[in-house]
């Protein structure tokens, strides 16, 4: 084989890695983004709340058993895709009873509009989802193991029999999976009345709220929502990597730069964001040590903020 | 906060309460106390830092992490490979915190809200990755065994907490001294609206650059401390997020904004922390980051502002201060020289303003376009249209705010294409807003003194210029009231002042009659013609015709971006495209009845 073809060998391979991980971070991103979007609000604890997300798929399919009997195919794609509703149900709690109290109307009079208040406030949530984390399910490295997740398909050979690339089962399968979810999200906020209308609170929301639309309630759906998307990402997520309570941190920086890299208040512009970052993230590879592959991360976000701080694909809505 | 009251009583109370400290430090034997009473004033200084910038200035950094861990690293790699003590290893790295403020802040400053505090979370997290990268992932001190105290290493740990403490009060003593100068006033104005503290002459990114400065030198000082009271550093620890969470939740939890607030944020958290670490730890790993957790989310919902500011305002509360007095009679009323005095006084007033060919697009809408107009030295000029005539922008391309796409802008022979607002305002053009933009938790007075920072280089006459300037509009009486408190009329009359306590020759008016009662209205005019009669050009924006016809010298009329027509009010007013355009048929009707 010719160093040529090793490198387009690699560069497929790096470049598949980085299609199915982007999948799965675009619709984690796009879960931030509805939040991210609505309420402008920086939220800290998104990624522990898709750590509770990936702890719920696994009670769900491993630890309690009960999807056991679906077995090893469906049974953690069904688990990943309850965590969707559960998390539904605990953001729509967490915003009623904690978040509501620093944001949307109650703060307008604050000074920097309660963005101190917010900003502390989830730092505290997150803390608290960590750290009881760690107290209630353990410090351990937890993973769903199936035999899909020990096995791969091989793509090709081609170019002469030389030249073939492998997928994952596990991370092929949660990669057709996250598109049919990002897929029915699209529909819902570009067909449904709900959904169009988060996507206008998302675009201008202070037009949102000349419009008539109950500010409180917009926020409220649209964190159970947010939530809800990313605990599905997580869980899919979940079904091939190992995690631990302290995993959000690593991936609430991934979520960031993917809804800032796709344009603040655009919902698809988010998912976007978060494919770019996942092939980043990968394709990086090829050229940079391992360990740097997040430094490409961090500066690709910063080369975006600063020379189209309207995202990549979204508009510019910081005006003075 | 007040420039003049209580000038000494924070610095006693700081001496009170490091001498009180210093006791307690001499007292404790206990080495895990010992470690307690380093650390509370190792994380106060760090929140000092974050207070700094993001406190006084209202950009949330997300990022101290960064200036924090180069400190750290700076200390440990000069010792290790220069064998250079941690003396003059902390000094240095406080130099590497400020030239990493300046290689941070001089991009960054460009992005606002939201994506300033995204990007500065980005620095410290691609650092962490690259000095991983560069093979120090776990970096230890080496024990100097002869001589240790030359290099920062003591057998008694009470050193360790006076040397921590000495330099919280080091950075409480500098975070003083910026809240009572004008440093501290520009931030706090920066913070509360920047285009309005552009405006009225203050170089925002100057100030903002400065700040980040000091934050990351005092920063990387403390960063480059703690490494030598670990004695371990790694990428983690140093550059990790919860460094800069720490930073940010003693200082919020405190009170951002005082510098009281991350003194007392890191009293309270640090030893509650580290008690449940201690007593808690082994048994329920965790339950220190739980507790810690609710805490933060309690005080946040009963103080969302924070400790110091809640205290603040329940001891305000009790000591409960009269509202501010109502209006009193506009000093003005009775001297305003008739119109036609006015006139004939300054026909030949020389050109002052000279606009050419100005136009201004945002995508496909021609907000200005090809305007040309002159304004002379003395007179009133009213600015008049239809609504969406591009009247606002027109003054936001003549400040600064806007550049225009083509066209000239001259002010006494110099070009002003270009330049900041805070530079125009420099030059000497005073500016009000149609929304009005006060500082609102600033007292009237130091609304003023804000603007009067560009006439002068003195804190001391800046003062003064602003009581001259509230006397002028009759202000005087509500100076000590917060602008969040006062009413429509004293906010346009504050606006007024600000831009006049600049000195300034000319002033851009905008809507300044907007929202006032009929009597009110009256008192204004009185007061522009009066400043007028004093010499300073007027430019005004206004919409109540029946009040303009009587102040204005000479109308240029805007329609959809375009000169419409100009020249004198009665002209004007007879013109058939103006009528059709804007004043409508009935004005007509009347005004050749």
């Amino acid at each position: 084989m010719t160093p040529s073809l090793i490198l387009l060998e690699n560069f497929l391979q790096a470049l598949v890695a980085g299609v199915l991980l982007g999948a799965l971070y675009g619709l984690m991103c796009t879960g931030l983004g509805i939040i991210f979007g609505v309420m402008r609000v920086i939220n800290f604890a998104q990624g522990d709340l898709m750590m509770l997300g990936m702890y719920f798929a696994w009670y769900a399919f491993a630890g309690f058993g009960t999807l056991a009997v679906l077995g090893p195919y469906a049974g953690p794609i069904v688990a990943a895709i309850l965590a969707g509703p559960a998390l539904f149900i605990f953001g729509y709690l967490l915003h009623r009873l904690l978040i509501a109290r620093v944001t949307g109307l109650r703060v307008a009079g604050l000074e920097g509009e309660g963005h101190y208040a917010q900003l502390i406030l989830t730092l505290g949530i997150a803390l608290v989802l960590q750290n009881g984390g760690l107290l209630l399910l353990g410090s351990e490295v937890t993973s769903i193991k199936t035999p899909l997740s020990a096995s791969a398909w091989e793509i090709g050979p081609f170019v002469g029999q030389d030249v073939s690339f492998f997928i994952n089962k596990a991370r092929g399968v949660a990669f057709v999976v996250s598109l049919l979810v990002a897929f029915s999200l699209y529909l819902f906020v570009t067909r449904t009345r709900l959904g169009k209308s988060l996507r206008a609170a998302a675009d201008h929301p202070e037009a949102a709220i000349y419009m008539g639309i109950d500010v409180d309630r917009a926020h409220r759906i649209a964190f159970a929502i947010g939530t809800g998307i990313t605990a599905i990402a997580g869980g899919l997520v979940a079904s091939y990597l190992p995690f631990q309570p302290y995993v959000g941190l690593d991936f609430v920086i991934v979520m960031y730069a993917g809804v800032v890299l796709g344009g603040l208040g655009s919902i698809v512009g988010a998912y976007w964001g978060g494919m770019t970052i996942g092939l980043v993230q990968q394709l990086s590879t090829l050229i940079l040590p391992t360990q740097l592959q997040n430094t490409a991360i961090f500066v690709v976000f910063l080369l975006i903020v600063f020379l189209r701080p309207q995202g990549l694909y979204g508009r510019n809505v910081q005006r003075a | 906060m007040n420039v003049e009251r209580s000038r000494t009583s924070p610095f006693l109370a700081v001496a009170l309460i490091a001498t009180a400290y210093l006791a307690a430090i001499l007292l404790v034997k206990n080495q895990y106390y010992q470690l307690m009473l380093t650390l509370v004033p190792v994380w106060a200084t760090m929140g000092l830092s974050w207070n700094i910038l993001s406190g006084y200035s209202g950009l949330v950094s997300f990022g101290h992490a960064s200036f924090f861990g180069l400190g750290a690293y700076t200390v440990t790699l000069l010792l290790i490979d220069l064998g250079l003590t941690p003396w003059l290893g902390i000094p240095i790295a406080a130099v590497v915190g400020a030239v990493a403020g300046v290689v941070i802040g001089y991009p960054t400053f460009r992005l606002r809200g939201h994506y300033f505090a995204l990007a500065m979370l980005a620095y410290p997290l691609a650092l962490l990755y690259v000095f991983e990268w560069l093979g120090y992932q776990e970096v230890s001190l080496p024990m100097q065994r002869q001589n240790p105290a030359a290099y920062m290493q003591f057998g008694d740990n009470r050193v360790y907490s006076a040397l921590a403490l000495a330099m919280m009060v080091l950075a409480l003593l500098a975070s003083l001294k910026i809240e009572r100068s004008r440093f501290g006033m520009s931030l706090l104005a920066i913070k509360q609206n920047e285009i309005a503290a552009e405006a009225a002459g203050i170089d925002t990114f100057r100030w903002k650059l400065k700040a980040i400065v000091l934050s990351g030198l005092i920063a990387g000082a403390i960063g480059g401390f703690y490494a030598v009271v670990l004695l371990v550093v790694t990428p983690a620890s140093v550059f990790g997020m919860l460094t800069s969470a720490q930073a940010l939740i003693v200082a919020l939890f405190g009170g951002a904004g005082s510098a009281w607030g991350p003194v007392i944020g890191s009293a309270i958290l640090i030893p509650l922390a580290e008690v449940l670490q201690g007593e808690l730890g082994d048994k329920l790993p965790g339950i220190q980051g739980v507790v810690y957790g609710i805490a933060i989310i309690l005080v946040i919902l009963f103080a969302p502002e924070g400790i110091y500011w809640r205290t603040r305002d329940l001891v305000m509360a009790r000591h409960k201060t009269a509202p501010p007095p109502a209006l009193e009679a506009p000093p003005v009323a009775s001297i305003q020289p008739t119109r036609r005095q006015r006139v004939r006084g300054r026909e030949a007033g020389q050109t002052m303003l000279e606009v050419s060919g100005l136009s201004k697009s945002f995508g496909g809408l021609r907000a200005v376009q090809d305007v040309s107009f002159a304004v002379r030295e003395g007179e009133i000029l009213g600015i008049i249209g239809p609504n969406g005539a591009g009247k606002t922008t027109l003054f936001n391309l003549l400040n600064g705010i806007l550049q225009p796409d083509t066209g000239r802008v001259r002010f006494l022979g110099h070009s002003m294409l270009g330049m900041a607002p805070n530079r125009v305002a420099r030059q000497g053009i005073g500016r009000t807003f149609q929304v009005a933009r006060p500082f609102p938790r600033l007292s009237v007075l130091d609304n003023v003194v804000v603007g009067a920072y560009v006439a002068t280089a003195r804190d001391e006459d800046a003062y003064a210029l602003a009581r001259a300037a509230l006397e002028k509009v009759g202000l005087t009486g509500a100076a000590r009231a917060t602008a969040a408190s006062i009413s429509t009329q004293q906010i346009r009359l504050l606006e007024l002042a600000r831009a006049l306590a600049g000195q300034p020759k000319m002033l851009l008016l905008d809507e300044t009659l907007a929202g006032l009662g009929a009597r009110e209205v009256e008192a204004m005019l009185g007061l522009i013609r009066q400043l007028a009669a004093e010499g300073i050009t007027i430019v005004i924006i206004e919409h109540t015709m029946h009040a303009m016809v009587r102040l204005a010298d000479r109308f240029v009329v805007l329609d959809h971006g375009a000169v419409l027509a100009e020249g004198a009010p009665d002209t004007v007013t007879r013109d058939e495209s103006v009528i059709e355009a804007y004043l409508g048929k009935k004005w007509s009707a009347r005004a050749n009845a």
